[in-house]
């Protein structure tokens, strides 16, 4: 089948690669719309740099357990489903567990467990199943690539709150004045709770606000 | 006096100071979405506790045995094999895969027996119980036992006992912060809160001011360690 020129379906598959890519990265955020892969989002946010680590292999896991689970899709039975996905998920994760300690092993040991929980993260499955079990090559890797930078904005966007006002510094470099005294609870766990608490706080009053200006305009 | 009191350090560790919840960030989805009636977290609180010592079992038996290097079963297939080489069999790369594969059959197992003999706390448990095997938790368990196991030297590797404590009290901890979390929120339930916190918002600053609580634990062990090893 040639899936370079689409015939016109009779029944709309679902949404099409580029809708796929552009609600990840918003209105269907993971992080802080469908508040999925918590664990990881909490965890690695101590500072910019595990958390953009944690952002690249999300990607890469993403990306390739989609892109497979797409292509095996007539295998899957329904009550194996679920089974196969994260062994799939297992395998890439063990390649990005393996390739992190051979090439930066200071961040692999700084991540710890994290980057092997990354197999139990929902937002991985949740995508295999909603998108990739359901959808061609295309709409499956685009689906990837938007949802990873959707959390890739989450994360980030957590880390600068908590490295900034905990340490005083942002991807390692000082940006607040030598006197600031550093919040030290902002780098432990109960700052990754509270400012995820609050920035979902905002990010809920701030669309609402948005839906109620643009009904009224 | 030595043994017990490593045992009892490492129940005490994972229980309150290392919660799973409220310093590992592990299981925070059943947290949040469980946590709103207290007899429900703490059916939600003993199914992990008891898929956690399951797996836990199966994982350390499998690592102790089979994947780590110089594994006693694989040395032997291996010498059987090929005898007279010096090479020391290596399984290590498969560890993620096998303790995935242990955990979603264990949940499988207790989904079944759940469902045959407590139908009301099947109901009531939902799409939940399934998501165990997602639960980090579980996994993370498996992966500290994969590291004292596998990682550890010759003589600091980790017997069964000391697995099934932390796996066991890990849960327990896992319980008691998700049934104060399901107590808090029986109170919010009454409370007026701002629109755009409700929900997922305000449980989280709430958790994060219990996990300042639990904050209070730190150095406890340093001081029971004092007190036990003595």
């Amino acid at each position: 089948m040639n899936t370079a020129t689409p015939e016109a379906p009779a029944v709309r598959e679902g949404p099409t690669a580029g809708e796929r890519f552009l609600s990840g990265i918003l209105p269907e955020n993971p992080i802080y719309r469908q508040l999925l892969g918590m664990c990881p989002t909490l965890a690695v946010t101590n500072g910019m740099q595990p958390a953009m680590t944690m952002a690249v292999a999300v990607l890469f896991v993403l990306t390739c357990s989609n892109l497979m689970v797409s292509l095996i899709r007539p295998l899957l039975k329904p009550h194996l489903r679920i089974l196969v996905f994260t062994l799939t998920i297992a395998t890439f994760v063990t390649i990005v567990d393996r390739f992190l300690a051979a090439y930066v092993y200071e961040m692999s040991k700084a991540l710890g467990p994290y980057i092997p929980l990354i197999i139990v993260n929902c937002l991985i499955i949740s995508r295999c199943e909603v998108c990739a079990s359901k959808q061609g090559l295309v709409t499956a890797g685009a689906d990837a690539v938007g949802q990873s930078l959707g959390f890739a904005i989450g994360l980030a966007s957590l880390a600068t709150v908590r490295e900034i006002l905990g340490a005083g510094t942002w991807f390692g470099l000082r940006v607040l004045p030598e006197m600031w005294p550093d919040w030290v609870l902002m780098v432990l766990p109960p700052g990754a709770f509270l400012t995820l608490g609050l920035l979902l706080g905002l990010v809920n009053w701030y669309s609402a606000r948005r839906d109620s200006g643009s009904a009224a305009a | 006096m030595e043994y017990i009191g490593e045992l009892i350090l490492i129940a005490v560790s994972a229980a309150l100071i290392n919660n799973f919840v409220l310093h590992y960030f592990l299981g925070i989805c059943p947290f949040i979405g469980v946590s709103r009636k207290l007899d429900m977290a703490f059916g939600m609180g003993c199914a992990v506790t008891f898929v956690l010592a399951i797996a836990s079992f199966l994982s350390w038996t499998f690592t102790y045995f089979i994947l780590r290097p110089g594994a006693p079963l694989t040395t032997w297939i291996w010498q059987a094999a090929s005898p007279g080489t010096e090479v020391v069999p290596d399984l290590s790369i498969l560890n993620y895969l096998v303790y995935i594969f242990v955990i979603a059959s264990s949940v499988q197992f207790v989904e079944m027996y759940v469902r045959k003999f407590y139908p009301a706390l099947y109901k009531s448990f939902g799409v939940f119980l399934p998501l165990i095997t997602t639960n980090c938790a579980i996994l993370f368990a498996c992966l500290e036992i994969m590291k004292n196991v596998s990682g550890a030297a010759p003589a600091d590797v980790w017997g069964l006992d000391k697995s099934l404590t932390l796996a066991i009290f890990g849960g327990v901890g896992f319980t008691i912060a998700i049934m104060l979390m399901a107590g808090i929120r029986e109170e919010l339930d009454l409370c007026d809160v701002p629109k755009a916190m409700r929900g997922a918002g305000i449980t989280l600053v709430a958790a994060g001011i219990l996990a300042m609580a639990f904050l209070g634990f730190t150095g406890v062990d340093r001081s029971l360690a004092a007190l036990l090893m003595d």
